[in-house]
């Protein structure tokens, strides 16, 4: 239509950003961090009138407030960020491995079956060995299916590993059964209790410092493999593209195996890390959820292993205090679920900032609709 | 501008002050690990001198008493509701203040268990409870590592054989309290039978069950036990959520059961889905633990229901008098620890309350044993002729003399229910 009244009109722009560094987007972080608490100080004190202040004195209480309180809290960071830093090779790849939980499960498992069936029978270094070994076995085997299906058939690894959770979760019902104590109960209960047979053994009086061992160890290598061998850089062209992979001669069937094998193999430990490690026990709960916030910890953190801690160590950190709150204000553990999900929320937002500005720009709307017409 | 500054600074400050916490409290964290000399250890040779004074002189003084209790769910799980109750009458009988009591709520069957038991021993806490059959291990482990502080173990039956003198069980005679509201369910079948609704050889009954072991059986049994009392053409079928407290997968075995042909529903599982699938269908159901009226009005007959309130009082007392507490504790309905909760008049059978009275009282004077062999067989045959003949059933014989099982007797099998037996007239998808 021509003839309409031409005018302008403000409209708000995304612009990728390029005058990013690391020290503006750790600003931006810290920025959201602070909004994301001050937002959760408005909900609580609309929700419970409580003061927000003291309710966050309680998590950190919750979380760190005593010796044996940080060492759970450790405990429970280095199980995160094992398998976050197991997620890493396949993520990198672009295989999207949501299969951890079952592989944790089956590593862990696996672990149990040592424990009952071995434990009278072995040393305890040599029980040491054959656990990390079989649940990391186990866990190969459970990241072996899909990744060969990817590989040769191309299915989606996304549904296959999601779906690997589940047989892995009959199978651990299955063993829970077989395994339980009285019979029916579902319980299996602490294993070895009296003999502590397979138990991972207690540094410096420290009965979680084998696990820290461990998990840093792992992700030390984990990183200088991705970073600096010939293998890691294999698998980041696989990840950008099949075509350009192929095109430098890269086996990509072989890389998918090799890649998938690795990520899988470290959640198994991690099955072995929380079975051995921290619960003696192993049931269809064992893992927790953890293999897919871990998914979320990787993310946040872009794969980085520093990184990685401060976002697992966020996550655990609430989870922890989340137990104080309850106690000390009668406050369900979904107070700290909200709390948790606004701090997500924010750092998420963060990320956009820190990719994108926005800006307001002026736009001809007449002309704008006549060119329409 | 100025509001935006202002919650800013708002911000600012929460943060630092936050931050400032976390610093403080992990440098004391650090400090006692980097000694090398865990919490633990120096809690518990505190503790350790506790308990010398102690046993020179009487009991731990009520101002310095703590209390830590560990449940599996919270106030909206009927099961651990019973249980709050129950520590909060120990409350107000022995005058503790609020911060005495430390309760963790929502605590798995799993090394959160263990962590959340530490945790109250080194608050100070002399003795802790746990409340769920899977807590057992854990609470032994944490036994174990604090010698000098009481653990209380509900549901669980390895005191006993643990070894440790501060390792105790709990548990109620609570098949009394199903036999109950069996007879209550039993007397509204009768009702329905008389005017014509359900007809005598379909008089069947629905039973949600948790877990197929001892205690969920017998469980069933005693409520059928009672059921067949005054309606003996009763028959019932049982079957399994495998979880406590599942709402939804609770409410789905209710609904097939009575699709099933269930003209009455019962429950050992701990929250209102069934209730609510029996109030949808208008079927008659018995509830545990809880008063179900609320959730089924017009469905929920009573409820089998436990008062923990008197074993929380005789351990806290035992504590301040500095006597030992048992190894093993259970008391029934005659000691107030069992009940039903009121019957609703608006859906039970008339007369009711006048057989409710009598039942009661022939259980708490000792006329009327549960278990009574001369009241259930088992493939046509009665457990005194099974146990004559051996083979597997010869493990029940120390439990059963005088003509009845004596279920959850600590002198004989524990408190924890030991009746383990599918007798004839139910069915279980399990077996």
């Amino acid at each position: 239509m021509a003839g309409t009244k031409t005018g302008t009109k403000n409209v708000l722009h995304m612009v990728r950003r390029s005058d990013m560094n690391r020290g503006k987007a750790l600003v931006i972080r810290l920025i959201a961090v602070l909004l994301s608490l001050s937002v959760c100080a408005l909900v609580i004190v609309a929700i419970t009138g409580e003061n927000p202040l003291s309710v966050y004195s309680g998590i950190a209480a919750g979380a760190v407030g005593t010796s044996r309180r940080v060492w759970v809290t450790i405990r429970e960071i280095a199980v995160l960020l094992i398998i976050a830093v197991g997620l890493t090779p396949a993520f990198r790849m672009r295989f999207w491995n949501l299969g951890a939980e079952g592989q944790i499960l089956i590593g862990g498992a696996a672990t149990a079956a040592v424990m009952i069936y071995l434990g009278p029978v072995f040393q305890d270094w040599l029980l040491f060995i054959i656990i990390l070994a079989v649940s990391m076995a186990a866990g190969m085997l459970w990241g072996l299916l899909p990744a060969v299906f990817k590989a040769y058939f191309n299915t989606n690894e996304t549904l296959f590993t999601l779906m690997m959770n589940y047989v892995a979760m009959q199978i651990v019902t299955f063993f829970v059964v077989l395994w339980e104590k009285p019979k029916g109960s579902n319980t299996v209960g602490v294993i070895n209790q009296t003999g502590k047979e397979g138990w991972f053994p207690q540094i410096a009086g420290q009965q979680y410092l084998v696990n820290v061992i461990l998990v840093t160890v792992v992700t030390i290598l984990v990183f200088v493999y991705m970073k600096y061998s010939k293998q890691g850089y294999e698998l980041s062209v696989v990840g950008e593209s099949y075509d350009t992979a192929r095109y430098a001669g890269i086996d990509v069937k072989h890389v998918i195996i090799r890649t998938m094998l690795i990520s899988s193999a470290v959640c198994g430990l991690a099955g072995a890390i929380i079975v051995a490690g921290a619960s003696h026990t192993i049931s269809t709960s064992t893992a927790g959820g953890r293999g897919f916030t871990a998914v979320i910890v990787a993310w946040l953190a872009q794969f980085h292993p520093v990184a990685m801690i401060a976002t697992s160590g966020i996550l655990v950190f609430m989870q922890q205090g989340a137990i104080q709150i309850a106690t000390q204000y009668g406050l369900n553990e979904n107070a700290s679920d909200i709390i948790t999900g606004i701090i997500l929320f924010f750092l998420v937002g963060a990320e956009f900032f820190i990719r994108y500005r926005l800006e307001l720009t002026k736009v001809e709307t007449g002309s704008a609709v006549g060119e329409n017409k | 501008m100025k509001r935006k500054l202002l919650s800013l600074s708002m911000a600012l400050a929460m943060t630092a002050s936050l931050l400032a916490g976390c610093r403080s409290s992990a440098d004391q964290g650090s400090a006692a690990a980097s000694t090398q000399a865990p919490a633990a250890d120096t809690a518990a040779t505190e503790a350790a001198t506790e308990a010398a004074t102690e046993t020179a002189g009487s009991g731990i003084a009520k101002e310095d008493l703590k209390v830590g209790v560990i449940y599996i769910g919270d106030e909206n799980e009927g099961y651990t509701a019973a249980h709050m109750d129950g520590i909060k009458q120990m409350k107000e009988s022995l005058g503790l203040s609020d911060d005495q009591v430390i309760e963790k709520t929502n605590i798995p069957e799993d090394e959160s268990c263990y962590d959340a038991a530490a945790d109250l021993a080194e608050q100070g806490c002399q003795i802790v409870f746990a409340n769920s059959f899977g807590h057992e291990t854990y609470m032994l482990q944490a036994a174990a590592d604090y010698p000098d502080v009481q653990f209380c173990h509900a549901t669980g039956y390895q005191a006993k054989s643990s070894g440790l003198a501060n390792m105790h069980n709990y548990f109620t005679s609570v098949y009394e309290s199903r036999y109950v509201s069996g007879v209550v369910a039993g007397l509204k079948l009768n009702e329905m039978i008389d005017d014509g609704t359900v007809k005598k050889e379909d008089c069947k009954i629905g039973y949600v069950g948790a877990f197929p072991y001892a205690e969920v059986i017998s469980g069933f049994t005693s409520f059928f036990l009672g059921v067949r009392s005054v309606c003996p053409d009763a028959t019932m079928e049982v079957r399994y959520t495998n979880s406590w407290a599942d709402m939804s997968a609770e409410n789905e075995m209710a609904k097939s059961l009575i699709a099933d042909g269930c003209v009455l529903i019962s429950q050992h599982a701990d929250t209102t889905g069934a209730p609510t699938a029996c109030e949808a269908a208008k079927v008659p159901c018995v509830g545990y633990n809880v008063d179900m009226t609320t959730v089924a009005p017009d469905a929920a007959l009573t409820s089998a229901s436990i008062s923990w309130g008197p074993y929380y009082t005789y351990a806290v007392q035992s504590l301040l008098d500095g006597t030992p507490i048992d190894t093993d504790w259970c008391q029934g309905y005659a000691d107030g620890a069992d009940k039903i909760t009121p019957i609703n008049e608006k859906v039970c059978a008339e007369g009711t309350q006048e057989k409710v009275d009598e039942v009661e009282s022939a259980i708490k004077d000792g006329s009327l044993h549960v278990f009574d062999t001369s009241t259930f067989t088992i493939g046509g045959k009665s457990l005194d002729d099974l146990i004559a003949e051996g083979g597997d059933y010869a493990k029940y014989a120390d439990s059963t003399k005088d003509g009845y099982y004596h279920e959850s007797d600590t002198t004989l099998n524990g408190s924890a229910p030991s009746f383990d037996i599918l007798i004839d007239g139910i069915t279980s998808i399990t077996e």
